[in-house]
C-alpha cells in the first residue's frame, strides 16, 4: 500500500464530503471519500485546490488525519481568522460537497510501521492532526513489538483540544501510548502545571531521554517548532532523529 | 538575508509541487547545499512560500537552494544551489 502511494502518479482527484465533525469551536474533520484513493502512511499530506465561480483558485496543504482505510479519508482544519480558504472549509462546507485535491504526498514527515522503536511526538495546536494520524496508523497495525509512542500535546486551553476523547481512551488502553497536555494559557481544574510554555523542564520530565534514541516528530506552528526542536538539542537529542513540519506563523495553515 | 524569521515552512510542503515534475518523491532525498556542502533531507531546507513561487534555503547557511515558479502550463525551477540529490527509488527501478 505504501509503495503504491510512492509509485503512483499524483494527480487531481474529486473527494465528496461524507461528514464533518465539528473537534473544537475553531477545527472540524472532513471525511472524505476519494474513489482510487491509493492509501497513506501517518504524517503525509494533502494538497486542496479551491476554485472560485469567477475562475480565481487557490491552493492549500492540510495533514491527513486518519489512518489509511480504503477510500475514506480524514482532513481535521483549524479555522484561521482572516484565513482565506480555511473559513470556507469549517464553516461552508456541507456534506455532498466536491473538494478538489491531490495525494498522499511527503515521504519524510512519516511514520513507518516496524521494529519498535521509541517514537515521541510533540504537537502546538493543529499541529496534532499527523501526528494523530500516526497513532492511529500505530493502533491500526498492532501486533509483537508495536512501538511505544509518547505524545507532548501543547494546546491553549481545554475547549481547544482536538480528540480530547479518543486520545483519553488510547491512552490508557494498555498499549503503551502515553499522554502529556501542556496548556499555554489555561489549565483545567487540577491540572499539575501551571499555563505556561513547554520548556526544558517539561521536555526532561515527560519525554524519552536521548539515551532511548527515539524518532521524534514535531509539527505545529513555526515559533512553537523552532522553541520545541532547540530544547531537545540542548538535552541532548541527536538532531538527525529529529523531524520538523511547521505551519506558518498564525499558528495555522492560512 | 535573514532565515531566522517567523515565516518559513519547511520544504515538506512542496511535496505536491514537486511530485507535478518528478515521478518520484523528492523531499525525501539527500540533498547537499552548493554554498556550505552542508548535507540534510530535501523536507528539512527552510522554505519560503509568501512569495510569487516556492523558495528553498539551506538549513545551516541559509542560502537559496532550490526555487520553484509554476504558471498555467508551465513550470521553472531552478537547482544551481543544490549541488547532488540522492534520491532513494522504488524497489525494482
Amino acid at each position: 500500500m505504501a509503495r503504491t502511494a510512492i509509485l503512483e502518479r499524483l494527480t487531481w482527484r474529486v473527494g465528496t464530503v461524507t461528514e464533518l465533525l465539528q473537534e473544537s469551536p475553531t477545527a472540524r474533520t472532513i471525511v472524505l471519500h476519494i474513489p482510487g484513493w491509493p492509501g497513506h502512511l501517518g504524517g503525509q499530506h494533502v494538497d486542496l485546490r479551491l476554485t472560485a465561480p469567477d475562475g480565481y483558485s487557490t491552493q492549500r496543504s492540510y495533514s491527513i488525519a486518519s489512518a489509511a482505510d480504503g477510500e475514506r479519508v480524514e482532513l481535521t482544519v483549524e479555522e484561521i481568522p482572516d484565513g482565506e480558504v480555511s473559513p470556507y472549509l469549517t464553516q461552508v462546507l456541507e456534506v455532498g460537497d466536491a473538494l478538489e485535491l491531490r495525494g498522499p504526498i511527503g515521504g519524510w514527515f512519516v511514520w513507518r510501521p516496524g521494529p519498535p522503536t521509541p517514537v515521541q511526538l510533540i504537537a502546538g495546536g493543529s499541529g496534532l492532526v499527523p501526528l494523530m494520524a500516526m497513532i492511529r496508523a500505530r493502533a491500526a497495525a498492532p501486533g509483537t513489538g508495536v512501538a511505544p509512542f509518547r505524545l507532548l500535546y501543547s494546546v491553549r486551553e481545554p475547549e481547544a483540544l482536538l480528540y480530547a476523547a479518543e486520545l483519553g481512551e488510547r491512552a490508557t488502553d494498555g498499549t503503551g501510548l502515553e499522554v502529556t497536555y501542556a496548556y499555554t494559557r489555561l489549565a483545567p481544574e487540577g491540572h499539575e502545571r501551571p499555563p505556561g510554555r513547554v520548556d526544558a523542564a517539561l521536555v526532561r520530565a515527560v519525554t524519552w531521554p536521548p539515551e532511548s534514541r527515539p524518532s521524534t516528530f514535531v509539527c505545529g506552528p513555526t515559533g512553537f517548532v523552532e522553541s520545541a526542536a532547540g530544547l531537545l538539542v540542548a538535552a541532548g537529542h541527536d538532531p538527525a532523529l529529529i523531524r520538523t513540519e511547521r505551519f506558518g506563523p498564525t499558528g495555522g495553515r492560512p | 538575508m535573514s532565515t531566522n524569521d517567523d515565516h518559513h515552512l519547511d520544504a515538506n510542503a512542496a511535496g505536491g509541487a514537486l511530485r507535478e515534475i518528478f515521478s518520484v518523491d523528492v523531499t525525501a532525498a539527500g540533498t547537499s547545499c552548493a554554498t556550505c556542502a552542508h548535507s540534510f533531507t530535501f523536507a528539512e531546507a527552510l522554505l519560503h512560500a509568501w512569495a510569487p513561487g516556492l523558495v528553498g534555503r539551506c538549513p545551516a547557511c541559509g542560502e537559496v537552494v532550490f526555487r520553484l515558479v509554476r504558471a498555467p502550463g508551465r513550470a521553472w525551477l531552478d537547482l544551481r544551489g543544490t549541488t547532488c540529490l540522492d534520491i532513494r527509488m522504488p524497489e525494482g527501478r
